[in-house]
């Protein structure tokens, strides 16, 4: 937080910064951009320093600048599934085989029969197979716990909140789904207790249908009475729209969000040609636009005290950018710095660049405002909230269960 | 307000029109009371006053429905949504947002309220439900009472002037119960906003309804004064049943009325002993006359349910904390208790199947921890809170046959036992299309084709109208009856009044008062069944019990003074 009594500012601007580090919730889009800006810097570098120490930046910065919700406690579950997809591709490359000069270990292989010919399993493994499996599972595991910083950082309810009116109908089944999703793990505890009950069979399809059938069922009537309740509060109201409008806007939005989609799939894989790149995106950018503002004319509709977008989060999204930004440049510049060799292996090395770049995302750990509730600054209400009460007990939806 | 006007309402697939005809007018700052059976179409009608249905249910509405001057047919309910505010029966599952302060908001963002009037009104609404302290708080935390005033108050911030309310109470304790009740009422009563409630504990609200909308039964309604619809409903509270056996005249509709006109009636009771009297309409002993063929080895006696010492802890939550309970065979004991207080859990660890860190629950010597499902199922059979997880077949008769073959009955036992408890139940109706009420029986039936000695039912009358309410007591009476421990959990004190011998009360995981029903919920200021109340000193909890009791206490005079005279 700036200094109250620091001169070097003026007195209105200093004013300003105070009151916007004052503790609240960032703009979950804030979060988010800084999350892809991580996402790229790792889709540009198979590097395991760069990686691992985009991970670690993403760590630090959820632990310190989480909010106390639930869904904020997923981190680690992205976490674990980070470990499981390096595992995994690892585990291929072992079961498919890996040639290189430095042999490890070798298993008995086995041919298939010839319509896979060609095809070994398992012989020979070497540390270039494997290490290169190791990299390219760490590139993707990466992206994910970046996704999963995001998710952690900021609420998907509020995101849901910040879809542009155009995209209501969407914006429903999203909220409905986003609402109704995490109670499915619930329903599925509370079926397979009360399964135990019955003492049916302990395998096969119909044990499944026996916990699908109810879970479902309930999901559905879930949904359903989400659905209505939004319904009867108002959800979706719009002003009346001549037909021809509606399917313009549709179109609109489509074709916009279509051309860019490709196009930042274009920017991303290097593989794919120029035009696929910048030009779509452009273009995309621009038809979306047009549809959006066409389309938010039909709703009206007002937002309590909006996530506003002030210097936080411009700062926010700004070190997410410059941490993609400088891996990008270092892949085109120093190409062995973000690729190091893995035939012959090397030991990978790590310049002043991507280094700094991705040590910029770490500063909104500090440099942010704290999030409301954090100890000593939220109000007692919220302090209260955060603290594990009684109140949290519900005793119709155990939490957890232990099979004898 | 709201007129309904030659209103007709059928569902796709029905042949019979579940409204028929339906004349109704509420005027603005009325309290109106919907009263019916499970399933005549309280909440079709309710449904049809913001345009849920036809709109969003299915179905065709002939005629017209208007509120406020606006037609439902033109107005789908989202249009509607500044007029009319819709209270569901579980709040969590119409909340959109996380928080109260967001919840407040969220139907005025839909609005398009103008930020600065939003804030003020989310100010206004907290202070007015009393929950400003909970601005912060996550719902899910919230307690159900506190839950349902968010709802409420989310619809009021967004200025509706009609409130409905579909049985907003069905899930929640007494306690809370009565806290959303006194909400309704005083914003009925403080800020003159129209009501539209469907309420299974109306002995709350009927005292206070401008008018009684009866659902009859075929689709019909009829309105009139509460006095003079209580007096022409089988479905009363039973203040009104106590009224109409004395005769009182008007019909008192409140526990203060009726307490201002019993005092001749606790003048003849005075001598006569509550305890000795059957506190249930007399049953007829049907699943004895049938009897069971003994279980397990013979050499051992029945011994009911002794738990020792049980402890459930989820993390750092202690939800049950080191309870010892008995209940013998031929008893039926109630358990009662705040939401929370760590009844489900308590119930769940007795079976064998739910967590349990500590203690040991004994059914005729054998500890149900640590066994096989099959094994555990013979000892001791739970109906859980949502009976329908249990359910999973497309048909009753195929539940029925897939509890035979997991009981190790013979085939048709389920069947059979079902065809007791509720009689005429279609054997190839899907169990989801069942009424609550024999649904409730489906799963008794499929946990009760093992014969366990010890039955244990959590929340059974949820959701359960007075016929289906009576119905369940005396299954449960005759159950006991027959030599089963019966341990329900509940919140309706009436059902606990009509059905159990003892009532055990739990709060935070221990229990805090274990004795006869008489001395539990008859001298307690919150559980206290209506009846104790108007009776109060004495110890009477249900109508039936009166009603013995003046047959004792009549004979008693004439056999004092046989050649008559005053009662002085």
């Amino acid at each position: 937080m700036p200094d109250h009594r620091n001169g070097f500012l003026p007195q209105g601007l200093r004013d300003r910064l105070v009151a916007a580090w004052l503790p609240r919730s960032l703009h979950p889009a804030a979060w988010w951009l800084w999350a892809l800006g991580l996402a790229v810097a790792a889709t540009r570098t198979t590097n395991p320093l760069l990686l691992l120490l985009i991970i670690a930046v993403a760590s630090v910065v959820v632990m310190a600048r989480r909010p106390d919700t639930p869904w904020a406690r997923s981190f680690r579950i992205y976490l674990i599934l980070g470990a499981v997809v390096v595992g995994f591709r690892v585990l291929f490359r072992v079961l498919f085989g890996g040639f290189g000069p430095t042999v490890l270990f070798t298993l008995p292989s086995i041919e298939l029969p010839d319509v896979m010919a060609g095809i070994h399993l398992l012989g020979v493994v070497s540390a270039e197979a494997l290490l290169a499996a190791f990299y390219d599972g760490l590139r993707l595991a990466t992206m994910i716990i970046c996704v999963g910083a995001a998710n952690s950082l900021a609420n998907p309810k509020r995101l849901l909140a910040s879809v542009p009116p155009a995209l209501y109908e969407i914006g429903t089944v999203l909220v409905v789904s986003v609402s109704v999703f995490p109670q499915l793990a619930e329903s599925v505890v509370r079926v397979r207790r009360a399964k135990a009950l019955r003492a049916g069979r302990r395998r096969g399809r119909k044990v499944l249908r026996g916990i699908i059938i109810p879970v479902l069922a309930d999901a559905l009537d879930r949904s359903l009475l989400l659905a209505a309740a939004m319904d009867s509060r108002g959800y979706g109201r719009r002003a009346d729209v001549p037909e021809r409008q509606r399917v313009l806007t549709s179109t609109l939005l489509t074709v916009g969000i279509l051309g860019l989609c490709v196009g930042i799939y274009g920017t991303l894989d290097g593989t794919t040609p120029r035009y696929l790149g910048l030009p779509l995106v452009a273009g995309g950018v621009v038809v979306g636009a047009a549809g959006f503002l066409l389309a938010g004319r039909r709703v009206q509709r007002t937002r309590y005290r909006p996530d506003r977008w002030r210097v936080p989060e411009l700062f926010v999204a700004t070190c997410g950018v410059v941490a993609g930004t400088a891996v990008w440049v270092t892949s085109r510049v120093e190409p062995t710095i973000a690729h190091p060799s893995v035939y012959p292996i090397s030991w990978p090395q790590i310049t002043l660049l991507p280094l700094l770049g991705i040590l910029v995302a770490a500063l909104p750990a500090v440099l942010t405002p704290p999030p409301p509730g954090a100890a000593g600054t939220g109000s007692p209400e919220l302090r209260h909230a955060a603290a594990p009460g009684p109140a949290v007990v519900d005793e119709h939806r155990p939490t957890a269960v232990t099979t004898r | 307000m709201i007129r309904f006007e030659n209103v007709s309402v059928t569902y796709p697939d029905d042949v019979e029109p579940t409204l028929r005809t339906v004349d109704l007018t509420i005027e603005e700052g009325e309290l109106a009371l919907v009263v019916g059976r499970t399933g005549v179409g309280k909440s079709t009608l309710l449904g049809a006053i913001n345009g849920l249905v036809p709109h969003f249910t299915g179905g065709t509405l002939a005629g017209r429905v208007s509120v406020d001057g606006r037609s439902t047919d033109r107005h789908p309910p989202r249009e509607l949504a500044g007029v009319v505010g819709v209270v569901g029966q579980d709040p969590l599952a119409g909340f959109v947002t996380d928080t109260v302060e967001e919840e407040l908001a969220y139907s005025m963002e839909q609005l398009g309220i103008a930020p600065q009037t939003m804030r003020k009104r989310v100010e206004e609404t907290l202070d007015l439900l009393g929950i400003a302290a909970l601005r912060g708080r996550t719902l899910r935390t919230l307690s159900g009472g506190q839950q349902q005033r968010v709802a409420i108050g989310s619809v009021l911030a967004a200025g509706s002037r009609v409130l409905v309310l579909d049985e907003p109470t069905s899930a929640l304790d007494p306690t809370s119960a009565e806290e959303v009740l006194s909400t309704v009422l005083r914003l009925v009563h403080d800020l003159g906003v129209t009501a539209v409630i469907a309420e299974h504990r109306m002995e709350r609200v009927v005292e206070y309804a401008d008018r009684v909308v009866l659902l009859t039964g075929d689709g019909r309604v009829e309105i009139g004064a509460p006095a003079d619809m209580m007096a022409r409903t089988v479905v009363a509270p039973p203040v009104v049943g106590l009224a109409k056996l004395m005769g009182w005249q008007p019909l008192p509709l409140s526990v203060r009325s009726a307490r201002r006109l019993a005092g001749p009636l606790r003048e003849r009771l005075r001598e006569v002993d509550p305890s000795s009297m059957g506190r249930a309409a007399p049953t007829a002993d049907r699943l004895d006359r049938t009897p069971e063929e003994p279980r397990g080895t013979p050499d051992r006696t029945p011994s009911g349910l002794r738990a020792t010492g049980i402890v459930v802890s989820y993390g750092r939550v202690i939800a049950v904390a080191g309870v010892d309970l008995r209940v013998a065979p031929g008893e039926v004991v109630a358990l009662m208790g705040r939401n929370g207080s760590g009844k489900s859990s308590l119930l769940w660890a007795l079976t064998g199947v739910g967590p349990r860190n500590a203690g040991r629950a004994e059914i005729d010597g054998v500890d149900t921890g640590g066994l096989g499902s099959a094994q555990a199922r013979a000892l001791v059979g739970l109906v859980p809170q949502t009976p329908g997880d249990l359910l999973y077949l497309d048909t009753v008769v195929a539940e029925c046959g897939a509890a035979d073959e997991e009981s190790d009955q013979p085939p048709g036992s389920c069947a059979a036992l079902l065809a007791r408890l509720v009689p005429g139940i279609d054997p190839s109706a899907h169990p989801r299309d069942l009424s609550e009420g024999q649904r409730l029986s489906l799963v008794l039936a499929v946990q009760l084709t093992a014969r366990p000695p010890v039955l244990l039912l959590d929340e059974p009358t949820r959701g359960l109208d007075y016929g289906a309410k009576h119905a369940l007591a005396r299954i449960l009476a005759e159950l006991a009856a027959a030599g089963r421990a019966v341990l329900v959990s509940t919140h309706d004190v009436e059902f606990v009044a009509g059905v159990a011998g003892r009532v055990v009360v739990m709060a935070e995981g221990e229990i805090v008062a274990d004795g006869p029903a008489e001395d539990v919920i008859g001298s307690s200021p919150m559980f206290a069944p209506q009846v104790a109340k108007v009776l109060a000193p004495q110890r009477w909890l249900t109508v039936e019990q009166v009603q013995g009791g003046l047959a004792v206490a009549d004979r008693d005079t004439e056999a004092a003074r046989p050649v008559g005279g005053g009662d002085g």
